[in-house]
């Protein structure tokens, strides 16, 4: 049973990632229609940040958590009114291969000056150590990633159905053109989404540094993971990417302790089966 | 119940509240209004006729500069908007009610009612607008296309008198509505002419038209062809069955 409990709290772990992931991308896909391949990268770039805040700055993980997300929203802001932009209402074709240029050549300049293998990221003081909950051992860091994943996304999907601001982004996802006549500046909405979005790939990055290392291709590894979790979940619903993300996180655990051969493949074969039954995934609207 | 719009100091000495001069407007490769030309008095209700397909939602369009590419003069309270974008243009103080009413399917009825922001003071409060709107009070947490056509005509016209904005552009208001509905509208425009609006309408109901309008500009092939006073409708019925083929 130890090994069961285990392996659900690696899957709770990795569903933290893939819900914070997924809903940046949903996010991100409804006000700028780009489905944003960068996102493994700036995820990526969110770790190398805490990384270098700490051994260049000298600023705890708490300084990262706060300001990664800050630094890398705006690079992603920076992207947005660069270069994005300038696709707007093109397929979506254009975007995916923006953005996936984008990635590997973010991935490739960071992979010439630290190679692949992973850097050390401490886990902060504070959150070091575990706790025995009589049926588990609990590392400290690991609960904490999970309850803090969490509160960030409620946090978001709050902010997103319950807000002024989320009203405008709903409202901008669906008549963009409307929105603005009304006097907003959506222009400015569309590259703060981005950065949201970003900012969020940057945060999971950040908590991830102290449990997977931090390396150049640490998102490029899980962008793949997330994609299948999109096409599950659907671009449309930000509860829907929050649950679709813990969920399969869950079955990929599950999976690791009922059949481990299975474990790196169960989410594509649920993709696959998705993609049959449902092909706007199971959350989603149709386009 | 509606105060009068209290204009600020140059719209009342204002002669034309929107000058539209030599305008033309492009969909893609598509050249639709050929050189449109007319002016809209403060204070007044002027409507656009003409058939379908003719241009009236393109010329409301151009003047909120949400179309493709435009070109020509276009004076708002003596200020040329031919080249702002459509946010600065309702910042002006320009509001636009669309045809198809774009009610947000994702907002509820109170957010749709809010989304709009306050462009100028002395847009109506919440409670005046619950006061001529009283259907919308009930529905507020509904998802604002979960109402009747009429209620979305309603929550579509409300949320532009919040902003403030005294310059109304509304689209084709009764378009596929019951009779009694087209007269709660009809009133509804009457009393915001009465308090000081200036409304641009586009209407293909043309009974319902001639019982708001001070005055009519006919729009046939994305020109103006002709143009005149209410008090110069009876004199010009015959015409007008002509342009609108009725
Ligand atoms: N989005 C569009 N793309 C291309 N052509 C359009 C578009 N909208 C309208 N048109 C064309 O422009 C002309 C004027 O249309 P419109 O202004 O909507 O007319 P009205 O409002 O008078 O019925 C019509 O010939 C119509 O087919
Ligand atoms: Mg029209």
């Amino acid at each position: 049973m130890q090994a069961l409990y285990a392996q659900l709290l690696v899957g709770l772990i990795n569903g933290s990632f893939y819900a914070l992931l997924s809903l940046g991308l949903a996010i991100i896909f409804g006000m700028l229609n780009i489905i944003n391949f960068a996102h493994g990268a700036l995820y990526m770039m969110g770790a190398f940040c805490a990384y270098f805040l700490l051994s260049v700055g000298g600023l705890s993980y708490w300084w990262a958590l706060v300001l990664a997300p800050i630094v890398v929203g705006l690079f992603g802001i920076l992207l947005e009114r660069t270069m994005l932009q300038r696709l707007a209402g093109l397929d979506h074709l254009y975007g995916l291969l923006l953005t996936f240029g984008i990635a590997l050549i973010l991935q490739g300049v960071f992979q010439n000056y630290f190679g692949s293998s992973g850097l050390p990221y401490a886990i902060p003081d504070l959150l070091t150590g575990g706790v025995n909950l009589g049926f588990m051992y609990l590392p400290i860091y690991r609960g904490w990633v999970v309850i803090f994943s969490l509160a960030v996304c409620v946090a978001t999907w709050f902010v997103i159905e319950r807000t002024k601001f989320g009203a405008y982004l709903r409202a901008a996802t669906e008549n963009p053109t409307l929105v603005r006549a009304f006097g907003i500046n959506v222009p400015r909405m569309i590259a703060l989404t981005y950065g949201l979005g970003v900012g969020l790939a940057a945060l999971a990055g950040v908590l991830s540094a102290p449990i997977n290392q931090v390396r150049p291709l640490m998102g490029a590894d899980l962008i793949i993971v997330v994609f299948a979790v999109v096409v599950i979940g659907g671009m449309g619903s930000i509860m829907g990417s929050i649950i679709t993300g813990f969920t399969l996180g869950v079955i990929e655990g599950l999976t690791k302790y009922l059949y481990p051969e299975a474990s790196n493949t169960v989410v594509f074969v649920l993709m696959v089966l998705v993609l049959l039954v449902k092909p706007t995934g199971l959350t989603g609207r149709a386009a | 119940m509606l105060e009068r719009v209290r204009g600020d100091a140059n719209s009342v000495q204002l002669r034309d509240h929107l000058a539209v001069e030599q305008l033309e407007a492009w969909y893609g490769d598509s050249h639709v209004l050929h050189g449109v030309q007319f002016k809209v008095r403060p204070g007044e209700v002027l409507t656009l006729l003409g058939r379908n397909g003719a241009g009236k939602t393109t010329i409301l369009k151009s003047v909120m500069g949400i179309i493709g590419k435009r070109t020509g003069s276009i004076q708002f309270e003596g200020q040329d908007i031919s080249r702002a974008s459509s946010d600065r243009i309702a910042r002006l103080g320009i509001a636009f009610c669309p045809e198809e009413r774009g009610i947000f399917s994702s907002l509820d009825v109170r957010e749709n009612l809010m989304l709009p922001p306050q462009v100028r003071d002395g847009g109506l409060s919440l409670d005046k607008i619950f006061d001529l709107f009283p259907n919308l009070k009930e529905r507020l947490t509904s998802q604002g296309t979960k109402l009747s056509g009429g209620e979305q005509q309603m929550l579509a016209i409300a949320r532009i008198l919040r902003t403030g904005a005294k310059f109304l552009m509304l689209d084709e208001p009764t378009e596929g509505l019951a009779p009694v509905i087209i007269l709660q509208i009809g009133e509804l425009i009457k009393r915001l002419k009465l308090s000081g609006y200036t409304i641009l309408l586009v209407e293909q109901n043309f009974r319902f038209a001639s019982t708001l309008a001070d005055r009519f500009c006919v729009v046939e092939h994305g020109r103006i062809i002709d143009q005149f006073e209410a008090s110069e409708l009876p004199a010009n019925m015959e015409k007008l069955h002509q342009y609108l083929g009725v």
